[in-house]
């Protein structure tokens, strides 16, 4: 296996809706940034993989006007993933070990806004069973969120601590994000019901945003920054489509993608977990056997900032900014999509020191 | 700001095969069907793949009508494209005779005459067209 590491990251500030703007605007700034943290340009890249989904945008192939704004004149290498970015990150870590590139570029971006989001993410349902019933995405967390509780194995109280916790650190931690406040859980409980169990603050913001990652191969990394940080292991896998034949209550493709990965708990320091309802962090710190008093989402997560097909690539790109900075040396960072926590990333992230 | 509506359409058709079609051709008869999965258990709606082994499944299962509620969550204000029009239970049903449950909706009146545990019926539509909502929605199930 060759060393792969992240050597650059970049993000939008994340908005509620970003209208003034269009999705190339909102996404080159981004991307500019990336590249200039490291002075490289497009032409340094040897491959360039991105995600996003024509399902927001409402026009097919819409990933290639973003393409046209990276400047893909004279040709480059690319390949696009209809999936959250750290998929497309996957991709290009993929590439890089087949040994034809020493660099890769990965972004990914969404305007959620543009829609009705909960209904556009009903679509990706089993289009025959479920999706004419128009099972609406926070409908379905709901279930799953009815399935855990009633075995037990989440609480109201702990969800709403989990609801709390993130808008708060993002406060203390992430200029980036969307929602940061201090707001107590017992302000959480004491919220109407939304859908379900779930309260309103139990559910992710609707999110604009973008994000931006090189990765680099072995020596090339080290050229290109002081502190890389190390894809040590990643991993991704998938449970069965329909609703009703899986385990809500359970996670088992993020446990399987964490061993894979060579996950080891008492290892980690700190883990980013891509959890865009509260009982969904719950859910993915009992599958991967998160200890009770890890550091988890230090930057507030999904519950904080949640444009569509990039909050898994930020979880990425957080835990390397918060390794490279030294805060930590070793984490686990986590993405998912799909209905219900169907697909499941997870990548360990090491620093030199 | 300048808006403007935009509808998108896939007007494309495709047939549903032996499997998914039993299933829509039996909803249109009011006959509920699954299917055995690898392991033995009853799958519904029945699925073309085991999704774990990856077999080929064939044997179709007829369940229900009634089932128990293994999942639900109250909608206080349902969309318009949602099969009720007013406030109703996302339910995960496991209908009679079956092993995994089927996503639907319940006319349950109210959120505390529903929870995990409740017995529940299908109300079907008199006009049956060969789709899941030929199941109108599920009804709380008159104890006797």
């Amino acid at each position: 296996m060759r060393d792969v590491a992240i050597v650059s990251f970049a993000q939008s500030h994340h908005r509620r809706a970003v209208e003034d703007l269009n999705e190339v605007e909102m996404l080159m700034p981004v991307t500019r940034e990336a590249l200039d943290n490291i002075g490289i340009g497009i032409g340094d890249i040897g491959f360039t993989c991105s995600g996003s989904t024509d399902y927001l945008a409402g026009n097919a192939f819409s990933f290639v006007s973003t393409l046209d704004g990276i400047g893909p004149w004279p040709p480059i290498s690319e390949s696009h993933v209809e999936m959250d970015g750290a998929w497309a990150l996957y991709e290009a870590w993929v590439k890089l070990q087949t040994g034809a590139v020493d660099t890769a570029f990965v972004y990914s971006y969404s305007k959620s806004s543009s829609g009705d989001l909960a209904m556009v993410m009903s679509r990706q349902l089993d289009p025959y069973a479920v999706g004419p019933l128009w099972l609406d995405s926070v409908g379905c967390a709901a279930l799953a969120a009815s399935a855990a509780l009633d075995a037990g194995v989440v609480t109201r109280e702990a969800m709403a601590e989990v609801a709390a916790r993130s808008r708060r650190d993002a406060l203390a931690n992430n200029e980036y994000a969307q929602l940061r406040f201090d707001r107590t859980a017992a302000a959480v409980l004491a919220e109407p019901d939304h859908v379900g169990l779930l309260h309103r603050s139990d559910c992710p913001p609707i999110s604009d945003g973008a994000a931006a990652i090189v990765l680099a191969a072995g020596d090339r990394a080290r050229e290109l920054c002081d502190n890389p940080v190390w894809i040590r292991g990643i991993d991704h896998r998938i449970d069965p489509m329909a609703l009703g034949y899986r385990d809500l209550t359970d996670v088992p493709s993020a446990r399987l993608a964490a061993s894979r990965a060579g996950v080891v708990p008492a290892e980690i320091d700190a883990w980013e977990l891509h959890a865009p309802f509260s009982h969904d962090e719950l859910l993915l710190r009992r599958a991967m056997g998160v200890p009770d008093d890890a550091v988890v989402n230090r930057s507030g997560g999904a519950l904080a900032a949640n444009p569509m097909l990039t909050a898994g690539l930020i979880r990425i790109g957080e835990a390397s900014w918060q390794i490279s900075s030294g805060e930590s040396e070793r984490m686990v960072a986590h993405a998912t999509q799909g209905p219900a926590l169907q697909q499941n990333l997870v990548a360990v992230l090491e620093g030199d020191r | 700001m300048l808006r403007a509506p935009l509808v998108i359409e896939y007007p494309f058709e495709r047939t549903t095969g032996p499997v998914v079609g039993a299933f829509l051709t039996g909803l249109r008869e009011r006959i509920l069907v699954g299917i055995t999965g690898a392991d033995g258990r009853v799958i519904v709606p029945p699925i073309e793949y085991d999704p774990v082994t990856a077999e080929d499944l064939t044997e179709l299962v007829e369940v229900g009508p009634g089932g128990v509620v293994t999942a639900c969550a109250w909608v206080a204000r349902p969309d318009a494209r949602q099969p009720l029009d007013h406030p109703f239970a996302w339910a995960l049903i496991r209908l009679d005779g079956a092993d995994t449950a089927m996503v639907h909706v319940v006319d349950a009146g109210s959120p505390d005459r529903i929870a995990v545990g409740t017995r529940v019926t299908p109300r079907w539509r008199d006009e049956r067209v060969g789709a899941i909502g030929d199941i109108e929605c599920f009804v709380i199930e008159e104890t006797s």
